[in-house]
């Protein structure tokens, strides 16, 4: 913290929006705008957090503070309670001087993908620009930030990449820090030591960043397509609050939903492809295979013959493979059957305590076989391995989801090559239109010269 | 048409006919939310119904789990409190849900147990209904008392009959300090609990202090008896745990 007292309160608040009881001082007197937690708005409550105006998601208590009936906001609880009583805090004083220099120490090489990214990024930075960055899954987007970030940090700016998911936030900090290591990263997720830190580059949860008011010049939204941020219209109302009026915007995605997609087609929306992998080789296209009634053959205790066949081939070449499955109850099930064929089969799903142990067994290669839900569709990578998924005609598995999981397969540079499978009883557009995707996308790579075969 | 007060899901995706023409209370959780909550049943101590069942045999003593014979030898809290009542144990679920409850301040959650705990009173003979109290200071940073709120959407008058001041957190002293020590709760001036039966609401029984610490007040103040009512109850491994309010 800066010996001044005035600038580390400054520090402290600036760019933020805190509700009073998370001031480790007492609210100072001047320079600080109050806010009043829930408003009413035609008729309905207003949460000036998070934005909620859902009548169901307002609930009351008799409060003890102000002694009324007070509303208080259901949907931003977790971050600390939203009363009708309650105050947010913002600066309107200046902005504290950025320290630290925030020269790019990396001496990696872009590929052709990555650097024309990485060029349309620096441009919108400049620029208070919108762009948005349609990268394949193994394209190398983070490589891609580093020189907008640079130009932002040396011309004073503050930047924020905001991601759904804090493993993201866990991963990317430290990458981040290590190329610039003149200035403080900070990361943001729930429980987060660097919470009142401030710094010139903040790596952040997206839900962290309602905490945050006009605070960004550049805002960077990796996966905008994936859930949560896709499906909570409260999580894309924090990124617009958490930015600066003129400030710019870089999304980044492998998997723009088809609305974006038609934007980019028409060109209404600024973007940038990168169809090909940093390795040069094609994506591995997706097979579908029919494999029957797979769900009748699991609840009876039986797996599929074209599944079964599957599976024992990897295990007899000693091939590591990534199962799908699109529910948690038949994931489970099907469980013991593939157990039976090896011990070390595990199943992973979004409440498993054990997801971290169980990724990390897979990646020492201690697990033949890991089946999980679309949990693991995103942000993993293990080097070799092949991919199935089993009941690929399932809602859940919509063109973004198959394209990301398909994009498990051939990560790294020593194995390019991985085998992506469908089983399925009944194809659907959305898996035509994955495969579609892909094949797109490696005809492109191909054209522009980025792949090697 | 009900959300699930945990997950916002549809609790009852088939409305019965019945339902919708003897408007039968809907669920306020969904099946899934509601499952991983343990009621307590089976065999239980019979003076603070933790479940014998888990316990080693060499843990109870004629229906008394071994924490209720150690508070009966003590003189001064000997008989103070003439039983427990809990209804759900303290899993992961019942820790994540008083969580969001007390510590979030999701005061709406308060009735999501509200007819069992309605039920679980009315089993009880009682005239007169006490939350376990907080803090003043607890209280304004709260905002309600989780106590209070479990007793009141369950359809019950509560009387605020008691004080309590901001001590040091009883986990920091020793057993006997904590048995000896300075008393947190009193009776506030102009209040009385003359030859009141007392029923006393709190969200979760721990070691018993807190309730027997009360019921001694209360006793001592000439209530006729005392018997408590949580929520939840904590398991025998954390029995010395933190005493919270």
């Amino acid at each position: 913290m800066n010996s001044n007292p005035l600038s580390s309160v400054a520090s402290f608040l600036s760019g933020r929006l805190l509700l009073e009881e998370e001031l480790p001082f007492s609210l100072p007197d001047s320079s600080v705008d109050i806010l009043q937690g829930i408003t009413s708005r035609n008729h309905s409550f207003y949460c000036s957090r998070c934005g909620n105006d859902r009548e169901e998601r307002f609930a009351f208590f008799p409060c003890a503070r102000c002694g009324t009936s007070c509303p208080y906001c259901r949907h931003c609880l977790m971050m600390g309670r939203i009363s009708g009583c309650s105050r947010l805090i913002r600066w309107t004083g200046p902005e504290p001087p950025v320290e630290g220099d925030g020269t790019l120490q990396w001496s990696g090489r872009l590929s052709e993908g990555q650097l024309a990214a990485s060029v349309a990024v620096k441009k919108a930075v400049q620029e208070k620009g919108e762009c948005l960055i349609w990268a394949v899954c193994g394209a190398g987007k983070t490589e891609v930030l580093f020189q907008g970030v640079e130009e932002a940090l040396l011309s004073g700016k503050r930047a924020c990449i905001a991601t759904p998911r804090t493993d993201v936030v866990l991963e990317l900090a430290p990458r981040l820090q290590r190329v610039f290591p003149g200035i403080r990263v900070t990361a943001l997720y729930g429980g987060s030591p660097d919470r009142h830190v401030y710094s010139p580059l903040v790596v952040s949860t997206t839900h962290q960043l309602f905490r945050f008011l006009e605070a960004f010049d550049v805002m960077i939204v990796d996966e905008v397509d994936a859930f949560p941020y896709s499906y909570d219209a409260s999580l894309q109302f924090a990124t617009q609050k958490a930015r600066k009026p003129e400030s710019s915007l870089i999304y980044l995605t492998a998997t723009p939903n088809e609305a974006w997609q038609e934007e980019c087609r028409s060109g209404k929306r600024p973007f940038v492809k990168i169809p090909a992998r940093f390795h040069r080789q094609p994506l591995p296209v997706p097979v579908m295979t029919w494999c029957g009634r797979w769900r009748r053959a699991i609840e009876k205790g039986k797996l599929p013959p074209v599944v079964k066949e599957w599976t024992l081939q990897r295990l007899k070449d000693g091939k590591q493979a990534l199962l799908f499955f699109p529910h948690i109850d038949l994931m489970e099930q099907a469980l013991p059957l593939f157990q039976a064929f090896h011990p070390h089969v595990e199943a992973v799903h979004a409440e498993d305590l054990k997801r971290k142990e169980k990724v990390t067994l897979m990646r020492e290669k201690k697990l033949a076989l890991l089946l999980s839900t679309t949990i693991l569709e995103r942000g993993v990578t293990f080097p070799n391995i092949d991919v199935a998924v089993i009941g690929a005609e399932d809602d859940v598995f919509t063109e973004s989801a198959l394209v990301q999981i398909a994009g498990r397969a051939g990560r790294s540079a020593e194995f390019p090559d991985g085998e992506v499978r469908l089983f399925h009883f009944g194809r659907t557009r959305a898996m035509m239109k994955a495969v579609d995707h892909i094949r797109q996308m490696n005809k492109e790579g191909l054209e522009k010269g980025w792949l090697d075969r | 048409m009900s959300l699930c007060l945990l997950c916002e899901e549809e609790t009852n995706r088939q409305m019965t006919w019945r339902q919708f023409f003897t408007l039968v209370e809907l669920p306020l959780l969904c099946g899934k939310c509601l499952q991983p909550f343990e009621r307590i049943t089976g065999e239980c101590c019979r003076l603070c119904s933790r479940p014998l069942a888990v316990l080693d045999a060499s843990f109870s003593i004629d229906g008394v789990c071994h924490d209720c014979v150690r508070w009966e030898k003590e003189s001064l809290y000997k008989g103070v409190l003439s039983g427990n009542v809990s209804l759900y144990m303290y899993n992961e679920a019942m820790k994540a849900f008083i969580a969001r409850f007390k510590y979030r301040g999701d005061y709406l959650l308060a009735k999501a147990f509200a007819e069992e705990v309605r039920q679980a009173a009315r089993k009880i003979p009682h005239d007169m209904v006490v939350p376990v109290p907080l803090s003043e200071e607890r209280l304004r940073e709260r905002g309600f008392n989780q106590a209070e709120a479990l007793a009141r959407e369950a359809g019950m008058k509560p009387v605020n009959v008691l004080e309590r001041s901001h001590a040091e957190k009883q986990s920091k002293k020793s057993r006997e300090e904590r048995l000896r020590g300075a008393q947190v709760f009193r009776l506030k001036e102009n209040s009385s609990v003359h030859r009141k039966t007392i029923l006393l609401i709190d969200d979760i029984y721990t070691t018993g202090a807190t309730v027997r610490y009360i019921a001694y007040v209360l006793k001592q103040a000439g209530a006729a008896g005392v018997t408590s009512l949580t929520l939840a109850r904590g398991q025998g491994r954390e029995r010395e745990a933190v005493l919270e309010e």
